[in-house]
């Protein structure tokens, strides 16, 4: 490839036509038909539900297709048909020309040196060197880090941070066309905003093409002139359903927008009320009984760790926590990244020793296993606190969806007749025989909500439940919450997310100060 | 291992280039590793103790570095005094245990010889960073750009999986596998978490892989942000290595200590 030495960035333009892919072992294209037109300088939004074919068609787009999916395995019987091109020619050809940035932050950064990361994809496109700095300084300047030395440790950047770093990587390319998959999913509210304003001012700044995939349209609304939204791609009339300005697109689609699980701006998604249960069935604890508590409760990730002879103590990432979780009352953990929210939730759950004070069962919850949730055998454990975790994968624990929810009764010994209703509770019935790992993200997330609840703990933890969620998985997660809430359990959850905190109602503990408490 | 690995350090031998420190360190292990004597460890080591402040190294930090080295020098040492024949005057009789001039002697260099080779090493380490080994690997040893950045780039995961490990045992026990219990529970425990975790790396694995192609990773041709040089400061690395590997040799020649390992029948002819 010849480098681009003008300095300055050529719009790109997409043409699709009758363009479908399929996957290496998928029986199904993920996407077929596809006729688009996306001119150069052009920024679009492109919706669709899952299993739509987004990301694949950026990954196309970026030339990295084909290769490797994201389960690692190699593609070697995968199919294309019709033509995709950028300027006329196949990305695969034009190294560069697209720049990409996926849904992990951790895998975005490369190296570990902030200024080397920026730089590494002008070297593979043989920038000359000195070039390549002033490029680096531009455009971590431009994506609002360039206060930062140029040896900084990546390690150091939050998620945010390292997104924007991941646009100022692409933007050193001097890409005529930006692709992001998801690029907000894993932020907190703030990493979101910066993340959105960094890419405007990049698209202000330089006119390149921007293509974004992303469930959360109020955010994109306004920085894009385009909506396009895809189908999935086993129908024949074409991948693209509906296609026009925003206010267009929104207005007219808004229903359907909606059940695809779509955030549709100004609309939140209809939930069960709290409270509209029937009564109590017999034999539960009484609402508002004391189930777990926490004092002035210190926590840390860390173990104690060894310099030489001298053990050191684990640092807090905070301290003087005190809240309390009873019986059909839901607590709700607030505050910024890196408050120790989560790190607060699984000490609570008995996954983390405690650094300083302590949590402790009442004799309703213990029933005989003891004050100290941490020192349960983990059967104990799982019949009185759950906790589900943010990433669902890392609680997989076999290679089937009914072996995952008949794991904790087998285990227990009894239990198993509930597993049949929170399949059909939880709409997992048509997928007992899938392998977990290959279901989609609210898939996957439903799954490990059912797991955890088929060993019927009293107490439910959950980190980040809505992260990434689309409308529909949101809508389902929150009623079915509030269904275990009026049944009794308690349900403590670690969120941004305010809308499903007002959904649980109950009482919120917001971190970020010490000697909190919740009561 | 994340604080090791960017870990950044201002101290003169940290602006060498890794390549003239790798061959430094080389020469004295290699001279080291010829011969069993305490005479040629004694004076690499104490030429190498007064080179650690160049490297911005204090003892403290030595020590939190390299303590578990160091033990195990002492160790080695200990067991060789003890188990070696005996030769000379028997100074210590206890039971099985007998330590002879001679043994101690042996046991003495092993320790010295021990700490003379692993102190280099962890003066290496901690003095250069890995990206800039990665640069002087693949721009002035030629190795494959490919290979030596995937490497690298593979090294900052590597970091980020023993946090992974912790999250996944936790999260397996909140599913009700407990990592307690008897050792075949325990095994199969870790077992099962080792899956989960290669399950990760590989999904996080393939994700930096799209992320790397996606800038233009893999082509033939490559410029280099960084260049990686040699200066003048690189001759005294090497004039420092070959003065401390030649005073070594010259000194046990001296002194009549000298020993070739493979010419050794166990334990020096000379006491």
């Amino acid at each position: 490839m010849t480098p681009i030495r003008d300095g300055g960035v050529r719009p790109a333009g997409v043409t699709a036509q009758g363009w479908a892919w399929r996957h290496a072992g998928r029986p199904r294209p993920a996407v077929q038909g596809l006729n688009l037109d996306i001119r150069a300088g052009e920024r679009v939004l492109l919706l669709g539900p899952s299993g739509a074919g987004k990301s694949t068609l950026l990954h196309a787009l970026a030339g990295v297709l084909g290769d490797t999916n994201d389960d690692g395995g190699e593609a070697g019987d995968s199919d294309e048909s019709g033509s995709l091109l950028i300027d006329g020619q196949p990305p695969r050809a034009q190294r560069g020309r697209a720049g990409l940035m996926q849904q992990d932050p951790e895998t975005q950064v490369i190296l570990s040196r902030l200024g080397d990361d920026v730089a590494f994809g002008a070297e593979n496109l043989a920038v000359p060197p000195a070039e390549i700095w002033t490029r680096v300084h531009e455009a971590l300047d431009d994506v609002g880090l360039g206060h930062l030395p140029l040896d900084h440790p990546t390690s150091a950047l939050s998620g945010g941070q390292k997104q924007r770093l991941a646009l100022a990587g692409i933007l050193a390319m001097r890409p005529g066309i930006i692709l992001l998959d998801e690029p907000t999913a894993n932020l907190d509210p703030a990493g979101v905003l910066e993340v959105r304003d960094a890419v405007g001012r990049c698209l202000e700044k330089t006119g390149a093409t921007l293509v974004v995939v992303e469930h959360r349209v109020a955010v994109w609304k306004d920085l894009v002139d385009r909506i396009v939204v895809l189908q999935p791609g086993a129908s024949n009339d074409g991948a693209v359903l509906i296609d026009g300005p925003p206010d267009l697109v929104l207005e007219q689609a808004k229903e359907m927008l909606i059940r695809a699980g779509v955030w549709v701006p100004g609309h939140v998604p209809a939930t069960r009320q709290r409270g509209s249960a029937a009564a109590l069935p017999p034999g539960t604890a009484g609402t508002g009984q004391l189930l777990l508590a926490a004092e002035k409760l210190a926590v840390s990730r860390e173990r104690p760790r060894r310099r030489g002879f001298k053990k050191l103590p684990p640092t807090p990432v905070q301290t003087g926590i005190s809240a309390q979780v009873r019986a059909g009352e839901a607590l709700t953990v607030t505050g910024p990244n890196g408050s120790g929210k989560s790190t607060f939730a699984l000490t609570l759950a008995g996954l983390l020793k405690p650094v300083a004070g302590a949590v402790s069962a009442t004799l309703e919850l213990s029933a005989g296993a003891g004050i100290d949730p941490y020192k349960w055998k983990a059967e104990q454990l799982i019949s009185r606190i759950g906790t589900v975790f943010q990433e669902p994968e890392h609680q997989f624990v076999t290679g089937r969806v009914l072996d995952e929810l008949l794991f904790g009764p087998r285990h227990l010994g009894h239990g198993e007749e509930r597993v049949d209703e929170l399949l059909e509770r939880l709409r997992l019935t048509s997928l007992v025989d899938a392998n977990p790992y290959t279901l989609s993200g609210g898939e996957k997330r439903r799954l490990s909500v059912a797991t955890v609840l088929a060993a019927h703990p009293q107490v439910l933890v959950l980190d980040e439940p809505t992260f990434g969620q689309d409308a529909t998985t949101w809508a389902e997660l929150a009623s079915f919450l509030s269904e275990l809430l009026d049944a009794g359990a308690a349900v403590v959850s670690v969120t941004h997310d305010q809308e499903f905190s007002s959904v649980l109602g109950g009482t919120e503990l917001a971190m970020g100060t010490p000697e909190m408490a919740a009561s | 291992m994340r604080e090791a690995l960017t870990l950044r350090s201002e101290s003169l031998l940290s602006r060498a280039n890794p390549l003239a420190k790798f061959a430094a360190v080389f020469l004295i292990t290699l001279v080291l590793a010829l011969s069993i004597d305490w005479v040629s460890a004694t004076v690499a080591l104490g030429f190498e103790l007064l080179l650690f402040p160049l490297a911005g190294l204090t003892p403290l930090l030595l020590w939190q570095r390299g303590w578990p080295l160091i033990i195990a020098a002492a160790l080695g040492g200990w067991s060789t005094a003890i188990l070696a024949p005996d030769a000379g005057r028997i100074l210590l009789d206890v039971g099985i245990w007998s330590i002879s001039a001679g043994s101690l002697e042996l046991g003495l260099g092993f320790m010295l010889r021990g700490l003379a080779i692993a102190l280099p090493a962890v003066l290496l380490m901690s003095c250069t960073d890995p990206t800039d080994l990665a640069d002087a690997l693949a721009q002035k040893a030629k190795l494959p750009h490919r290979f030596v950045l995937g490497t690298l780039a593979a090294m900052r995961l590597v970091g980020l999986m023993a946090e992974e490990w912790q999250t996944i045992g936790m999260a397996r026990r909140a599913r009700g596998v407990g990592s307690r219990g008897t050792p075949l529970q325990r095994l199969r425990a870790t077992l099962g978490q080792s899956f989960g975790l290669l399950v990760q790396a590989i999904r996080r694995a393939s994700r930096l892989a799209v992320t790397m192609e996606a800038r233009g990773f893999g082509g033939a041709q490559r410029t280099w942000a960084r260049e990686s040089t040699y200066s003048r400061l690189d001759v005294w690395v090497l004039v420092g290595g070959t003065v401390i590997a030649a005073a070594a040799v010259t000194a046990a020649i001296g002194a009549g200590t000298w020993n070739l390992v493979w010419a050794s029948t166990g334990y020096p002819h000379n006491t």
